[in-house]
């Protein structure tokens, strides 16, 4: 261009109305690539070091709790005879004959408790109960408090001031004094239900205290999710892309599921995240105090409850669950953290 | 102010008749009854016991009797703990409860507002690291691991401390250690985050500025407004240190209403568990009411809706 404007010539170059190429294009481009919502999270996620180290964590204790168990050669409910209240890595005298034999016998690494049955293996599916307690009930108070939230915050008026009467109330009720009312009355019912009507039996695999306290949480928990949620959307609502999504005829669930909850996915990830160590402290307090999941489930809270007895003897029995709860917890509630900083910096405070 | 006030009186009344209609009901799912002993009464006992505190009556009726008992403000007598009220009960629990978990609460707010607040002032430096590290693992141990550890510490290693009952101050100690642990660890962080936004308002350069002494900049301009958010924390505080003495007061077997709480569910002892139930409710309402009010009080920025 600028060699020909030189010479001065009124015969216009043909090259200069070509289509520009890919290099052209790019070298006019003074902006950094443009980075997606959840590539750029993640890549503000990798660089936390105390998130990404929980979320290995989390992931360790995920591998030990669901899939070690399956490789352990005792169970959790099994009574070895003759091995009571063996210390860790202490073998009973049937099982040094039997190594004295040449046989393999698999090493208690945390002894066994005082009914012969191994530690290890109890810590193993406590955890898988804590966990399964932290995710399932997480997820049920997204499911209930993210619509119930996104519904009153987008028809508002009347009906917003209706529900929102309802979750303050929900959120004024002293929530553990409630809890344990209902977990002591549902366990009957339930129990009842699963043996005698036919299609619930169901119930009985996954546990009733389990099933009590999945109610529980899904009744009283999803009114914070729903009151931050609400907020969001009071202000999602107004932004032009819903007055679009609404000229061009989509309706109120549409609007809602596709438009509103899924830009404040942020939030959501963060606030179910942070829930989940909430909800492992609730169920082994429920499980301490002994109206958490039946026996011979063991819980993290139960083993801990039940090693008090013998804290002089047997100081281990109580360490190894407590210090289990705590890792979960510590490791959950870090990685909520940095999903916070990473994903929803605006929810800080 | 009014509007609001009566608003939210009106919610927490509703509330509590909530959890009250709901505990009444509720409690009746649970199969056995208060007079089942290890030595199983004859039914004719049990008849004639069920007469005398009105249980053979339809649950309606019961629920009736409750209420205009209850608003007289008698509570009934306990069922299972012949010949004593349930008001008594209450009243003696209560004391030993509120003392232990006064204490408590004092301990965290005491602890945790300076902690905080170094933190924020020693941002990044090794202070603020350890403070950090303790509030941190601190809030994600639960309390019996606490309490138990203590006992094992004091107790059963260094043979320092009683390990049950509530007769001296050494008795004190454990518990309201236990119980302020969680708290106390809260308290500093949520100290240590408003402190540093206070620190780094136009209001702090001004008076730095003017020339004040840290120390008056410190307590006069920052702490005050920092303090704002522990306000809120004392009502779930209050909660928490009533429902964590169920486990505190279970373990070092503290005569509180926290551990006859349990005891009345687990001992199906009808009257004790509306009684406490009820009474801890109107508690953690009461008190939640209050913060409310004392929060909006104490910070002009914040407007009745």
């Amino acid at each position: 261009m600028s060699e020909q404007s030189k010479k001065i010539s009124f015969q216009l170059d043909v090259s200069d109305f070509l289509p520009a190429g890919q290099d052209e294009k790019q070298s006019l481009v003074c902006m950094r690539e443009s980075v997606g919502f959840w590539r750029n999270g993640f890549s503000r996620l990798r660089k936390n070091k105390i998130a990404m180290v929980s979320l290995f964590v989390i992931i360790l204790t995920l591998i030990f709790a669901f899939i070690a168990p399956s490789f352990y050669p005792y169970s959790y409910e099994q009574q070895i005879r003759g091995s009571e209240n063996l210390a860790p890595m202490q073998y009973s005298a049937a099982e040094l004959a039997e190594k004295e034999a040449g046989g393999k016998v698999f090493p208690h690494f945390i002894g066994t408790d005082a009914l012969g049955r191994d530690t290890t293996i109890r810590i193993m599916m406590g955890s898988r109960i804590s966990l399964l307690v932290g995710i399932v009930a997480s997820f049920l108070v997204l499911l209930i408090g993210s619509l119930y939230g996104a519904i009153s915050g987008y028809l508002g008026g009347k009906v917003d001031i209706m529900m929102m009467q309802l979750v303050d109330i929900i959120y004024a009720i002293p929530d553990i004094l409630i809890i344990i009312i209902l977990m002591v009355s549902l366990k009957y019912p339930l129990q009842n239900i699963a043996n005698t009507v036919p299609g619930f039996q169901w119930i009985n695999t996954i546990g009733v205290g389990l099933i009590c306290i999945f109610i529980v949480f899904s009744l009283l928990y999803w009114v914070g999710m729903a009151r931050i949620v609400r907020s969001q959307i009071l202000s999602l609502k107004e932004q032009e892309y819903v007055t679009a999504a609404r000229a061009l005829g989509a309706g109120n669930a549409r609007i809602i599921g596709k438009h509103l909850l899924t830009n404040c996915i942020g939030t959501l990830i963060v606030t179910t995240t942070l829930q989940i160590p909430s909800a492992i402290f609730t169920e082994s307090f429920l499980s301490f105090i002994g109206i958490g999941v039946s026996a011979p489930m063991p819980s993290l809270g139960s083993m801990a409850s039940s090693a008090i007895g013998g804290l002089t003897s047997y100081p281990y029995r109580l360490f190894a669950p407590a210090l289990m709860i705590s890792i979960i917890i510590l490791s959950f509630n870090l990685l909520g953290d940095g999903l916070r900083d990473a994903f929803d910096p605006k929810l800080k405070n | 102010m009014a509007k609001y006030l009566t608003k939210k009186v009106f919610i927490s009344i509703l509330t509590l008749w909530i959890v009250a209609t709901a505990t009444f009901f509720l409690m009746f799912m649970v199969p056995g009854g208060p007079f089942l002993a290890e030595k199983a009464p004859s039914e004719a006992t049990i008849a004639a016991l069920n007469q005398k505190y009105g249980l053979d009556q339809p649950k309606i009726v019961q629920y009736k009797n409750y209420f205009t008992n209850f608003l007289s403000g008698d509570l009934g007598p306990s069922m299972k703990q012949r010949g004593r009220e349930v008001n008594q009960i209450i009243s003696t629990g209560f004391k030993v409860s509120a003392t232990v978990g006064g204490m408590a609460i004092l301990v965290a707010v005491m602890v945790g507002i300076p902690f905080g607040s170094v933190a924020a002032l020693k941002r990044g430096k090794w202070q603020d690291n350890i403070i950090l590290l303790i509030s941190t693992t601190g809030i994600a141990v639960p309390s019996f691991v606490v309490a138990t550890v203590l006992m094992m510490i004091f107790s059963v290693k260094l043979n320092l401390l009683p390990t049950y009952g509530l007769t001296s101050w050494k008795h004190y100690i454990m518990p309201v250690m236990s119980l302020s642990f969680y708290p106390t660890a809260y308290i500093s962080r949520l100290m240590r985050s408003s402190m540093l936004e206070v620190l780094g308002q136009d209001y702090i350069r001004t008076a730095k500025a003017k020339g004040l002494p840290m120390f008056r900049v410190l307590f006069k301009h920052a702490l005050r407004n920092a303090v704002l958010p522990v306000v809120t924390y004392l009502g779930p505080l209050l909660a928490y240190t009533l429902t964590g003495s169920f486990i505190v007061e279970r373990i070092f077997t503290v005569p509180g209403l926290g551990n006859s709480f349990i005891s009345s569910i687990l001992n199906r002892d009808y009257t004790m568990i509306m009684g406490t139930t009820i009474f801890l409710a109107a508690l953690i309402i009461v008190m939640n009411l209050i913060v409310d009010i004392v929060y909006k009080l104490v910070d002009p920025r914040i407007t009745y809706k």
